[in-house]
């Protein structure tokens, strides 16, 4: 039986039809084609899945699809601005080369924007905290906390944020509210 | 002129798509009408099948078909192994058959029992539930040190032993003389746990075939997609090998789990001609823990015999490797070829003598995994070498020194010639950057804590560089190790370069990029790396072993050299000259001072070739090359760590890590300080918390998630310090050696002697990997123990 969700997803209202037990990271990659968000486990372990449910990072591949009905969701596909520019944390991933295969980087970079969100001059102590449920096999971890910290710096110090940005903000803001 | 980006921290080409989501993974591909496949996999570790029903499958909602192992034609041929060990008597080791299903047999936990392909996953994966299959469980053996005992089953017909080799390397009587000689023996046992390669990116593979113009297409999760190519078409499936393309995409990390063909993609390859639809298949954590190549796994007792001065006379290795079930594309060298050849390490020790005996258990196949080999060896070289130190009251630093190679080349007593190097170097380095001379303060400080603080010392050798290919012929090689390359110059400039190498993080497409702007002297931006897709890259070998720069960057620069040549051939006729008067510098063809052409105008010209000369110059600026390496690379350093141990709990943590290696030139430090860093993290992963567990009599998998099996975190891991020395490689091209492996290679033995530099003072002088807080404690209680009695 084949249940309709309604939710926005990165700024954008999204309806489908999905069976019950529909995981929300498949109904972002199979039915949105949303395949920025990856499934490297299946045990809320790895955190590849990270997308942020109503401003607030949440495992995709451990919730139901049904269960986000209503949610605002960002992906990694909404973190950089409309014209393609990265966002600052994006931006500081690449030049502090926090990222090699890939394939943890979107939920490096959502799990990141929480970090900052909390944390707006985190310490390494707290960036690595705050990455605990987020594994990376390559870099060994020592250039994404560097990358955290610069986007940190960069996002202090940003005047005009992305569009990304701005949308984080907000969904933080909200998500503060709810509080 | 361009300044040459060779040796620049130029920013990663393939980030952006990183970043944004867009990569495209295997998984990410959806093709037009593509089903799915579920496996079922033994959920016995030995079983013979006595029936398998797959009526209540095939009549499930949205199933196209199911398939056993009887399904399979007698045509399809099991995976080969692709190099062939030869024993100590001169025969060639026991080579079982690897069927793509079971074949009336499973042999581990995870062992492909039958496929079911539908219209979605969740439907495969319904009736894959549906499949009845009667077993009968017959005993396992699962650890190595069983294998050979009396009375354990057979996990093959041909081998009752359960060995596939016993395989030796050095001289046996000359060892044997020096140790009775020596005037002290330092005598160890090891067990090098098994772990799993754990890519972040589960393998996963989508196949298909058009009936129009009899083709297939597989895109899989590979290092490799030449070999997978050959090996699945010529020597499994009996497919033309013209009319299959392999595409490796964006894939999500390797550390060697991906260089090998799996059944998966096999079966789904065979399976996409008989449904006539695309077949799609990606693993869960679930499978790639069970069916995934594990790595190392090897029990080994070791001694060395050493001078009253602490000069190393002799060493003799003993190891038992688990080959796991079957036998993997690369198990057999693994912990033969690129293992007992690196036991000399940097040392001159002038007589090594190994023995390998290679068994079956019913456990998943055992392969490569960052380093292959090379941490097995160099964990058994340096913990040696530490506790002699240890036992003879010479310091860590000291006896190494005593023993260092000094002059090069170097011939070793188990085969290798190493060119070059500088291992007082590294050490020297990594001793100020360490600062060494503050430790002892620090310990203080430590144990004022209430902390147990040690220093570990590691210095490594690598053999990279896989592999010229007339030696790894003669030792068994099924294959060449050469690598391919073509250098592709469109009119205007712009260049696309096409290499046999695979990049599955290691950033080919930007380091690439730098050695040939570099060589050109055109601008990063206008060079192009495609790589993966045996539709548009010539050949390959692929990538593993730190070969791809040393081996696959010389192809493409014997390729960049021809291009440059005709260049001048063409820039000779349009500036009226001989070829042998045309210089090539900074992106000019120059003719004495004053007279000179752009590498753009010359690539215009090969397009456009008015008043050519076309009897002896064809148009056209597009070159290929194949590169075989005269010798391996030898990348050194040396690793120093310091951990922190709690000793009420036994929690140990790195607080330090250092490492000074040798790799040669060096392209981009950005790219090679990330492979170090995340080498490093798998070495302290594999010295501290992670190991692949089976239940010993069972063979049940019990660290089957990321709930038991301990992934290092953030948390886990401190910042590292990362230097280097260089000295360049003698024979390759680019004088580079290969970074790849080298924190994996160093790092365990480093951290472990660390942990047991801080259990000195309480009596501990071994301790098992991983050192988890648990065995750390009861190290110190046992130390007690034997102490108050």
């Amino acid at each position: 039986m084949l249940s309709t969700v309604s939710l926005s997803v990165n700024g954008r209202p999204v309806a489908a039809q999905v069976e019950a037990r529909t995981l929300l990271v498949h109904l972002l990659r199979e039915h949105l084609r949303l395949t920025g968000t990856h499934v490297g486990c299946e045990t809320a372990q790895c955190g590849a899945c990270t997308v942020h449910l109503d401003g607030a990072p949440v495992k995709a591949c451990s919730m139901l699809a049904v269960q986000a009905s209503g949610a605002s969701i960002l992906t990694i596909e909404g973190v950089a601005a409309a014209n393609g520019d990265l966002h600052p944390m994006q931006a500081a991933f690449r030049q502090h080369h926090g990222l090699q295969c890939g394939f943890c980087t979107p939920g490096m970079i959502m799990m990141a924007l929480d970090i900052v969100e909390r944390h707006p001059d985190p310490t390494e102590a707290q960036i690595r905290e705050g990455l605990q449920g987020n594994f990376c096999r390559c870099t060994g971890y020592h250039n994404i906390v560097n990358a955290v910290k610069a986007g940190a710096a960069a996002l202090r110090h940003t005047t005009s944020p992305t569009q990304g940005g701005q949308r984080h903000s907000q969904l933080a803001a909200r998500r503060r509210e709810e509080r | 002129m361009t300044a040459s980006p060779i040796g620049a921290r130029v920013e990663r080409k393939e980030d952006y798509r990183f970043l944004t989501g867009s990569g495209r993974y295997t998984d990410d591909i959806a093709l037009e009408r593509q089903t799915h496949a579920a496996f079922l996999r033994s959920p016995h570790a030995h079983a013979t099948i006595r029936r398998i029903d797959c009526g209540r499958a095939q009549a499930a909602p949205g199933v196209l078909a199911v398939y056993t192992g009887a399904d399979l034609p007698e045509s399809v041929g099991g995976l080969p192994c692709g190099w062939l060990i030869t024993d100590v008597h001169a025969q060639p080791m026991r080579e079982p058959k690897h069927p793509l299903l079971a074949q009336g047999k499973v042999r581990y936990v995870g062992d492909h029992v039958a496929v079911v392909i539908a219209e979605t996953l969740a439907q495969a994966k319904d009736a894959a539930e549906l499949i009845e299959v009667d077993y009968e469980v017959l005993p396992a053996v699962v650890e190595a040190a069983d294998a050979r005992k009396p009375g354990k089953p057979a996990v093959h017909e041909i081998a009752p032993d359960n060995t596939c080799y016993v395989w030796a390397l050095g001289d046996k009587a000359a060892v044997n003389k020096a140790f009775a000689q020596a005037a002290h023996v330092t005598k160890l046992q090891f067990v090098n746990n098994r772990l799993v390669p754990n890519a972040m990116e589960p393998r996963a593979a989508i196949a298909s075939y058009s009936r129009a113009d009899e083709s297939y297409t597989l895109y899989v999760t590979s290092q490799n997609p030449h070999m997978a190519r050959l090996l699945l078409s010529a020597f499994v499936l009996g497919i033309p090998e013209h009319r299959l393309r392999v595409i490796a995409p964006d894939v999500g990390g390797g550390f060697g789990s991906k260089i090998f063909v799996y059944a998966e993609e096999a079966v789904l390859t065979w399976a996409a001609k008989h449904v006539n639809r695309p077949v799609k298949w990606t693993a869960d954590r679930g499978e790639a823990f069970t069916s995934d190549a594990h790595g190392r796994d090897h029990v080994t007792s070791a001694e060395l015999a050493l001078d009253a001065h602490g000069r190393f006379l002799a060493m003799r290795v003993m190891t038992t490797a688990n080959l796991g079930a079957y036998l993997s594309t690369f198990a057999s060298c693994v912990p033969t070829i690129l293992y007992a050849t690196l036991l000399a390490g940097q040392y001159t020790t002038p007589a090594i003598y190994c023995e390998v005996t290679g068994v079956f258990t019913n456990t998943a196949p055992v392969d490569a995994y960052r380093g292959a080999g090379r941490p097995e060896a160099t964990y058994v070289v340096e913990r040696l070498v530490s506790a002699a130190a240890r036992e003879m009251n010479i310091p860590d630093p000291e006896i190494r020194r005593r023993n260092f190679v000094k002059t090069f080349p170097y011939q070793t007593p188990v085969a290798l010639c190493y060119d070059t190097g500088d291992y007082e170097a590294t050490l020297s380095a990594a001793i100020e950057l360490a600062d060494v001379a503050g430790f002892e303060a620090r310990r203080r400080e430590a144990a004022a804590r209430g902390k147990l603080r040690g220093i570990g010392y590691a210095t490594y050798i690598e053999a990279c560089g896989l592999a010229p290919s007339n030696i790894a012929g003669a030792l068994g090689a099924r294959a060449g190790l050469y690598e391919a390359g073509e250098v592709r110059v469109h009119p205007t400039g712009k260049v696309t370069v096409f290499t046999g190498s695979h990049s599955h993080g290691q950033g080919h497409e930007t380091t690439f990029a730098q050695v040939v702007a570099g060589r050109l002297g055109i601008a990063v931006d206008d060079v192009e790396i495609v790589h993966g897709d045996t539709g548009r890259v010539l050949f390959g070998m692929g990538t593993y072993g730190s070969r791809s720069l040393a081996v696959g960057g010389g192809a493409i620069v014997k390729a960049l050299d021809k291009v440059i040549a005709k260049g001048k051939k063409i820039a000779a006729h349009l500036m009226e000259t001989t070829e042998s008067a045309v210089e090539f510098a900074d992106g000019k063809f120059s003719v004495g001072p004053d007279k000179s052409l752009s590498f753009v105008q010359v690539a215009l010209a090969a397009y456009v070739p008015h008043n050519y000369p076309l009897e002896t110059l064809e148009p056209g600026l597009n070159e290929n090359a194949f590169y075989d390496p005269t010798n391996f690379t030898f990348p050194a350093g040396s690793h120093i760590c310091e951990v922190e141990i709690d000793p009420d709990t036994g929690a140990t943590r790195v607080v330090d890590f250092t490492a000074v290696d040798d790799f040669g030139n060096i392209v981009n430090p950005m790219i090679v300080e990330g492979q170090v860093h995340g080498g490093i993290a798998q070495g302290i992963g594999q010295a501290l918390i992670e190991g692949c567990v089976y239940d010993r009599d069972s063979g049940q998998l019990l660290t089957g998630s990321y709930m038991d099996y301990a992934m290092p975190r953030a948390h886990d891991l401190p910042s590292f310090k990362v230097g280097y020395e260089v000295t360049p490689c003698t024979h390759n091209p680019l004088g580079v050696k290969g970074c790849g492996e080298a924190g994996a290679i160093g790092a365990p033995a480093a951290v472990v002697n660390a942990v047991l530099d801080a259990l000195a003072p309480l009596g501990v002088t071994d301790i098992e990997m991983p050192a988890t807080a648990a065995r750390v404690w009861r190290a110190i209680q046992d130390a007690g123990r034997e102490q108050a009695a």
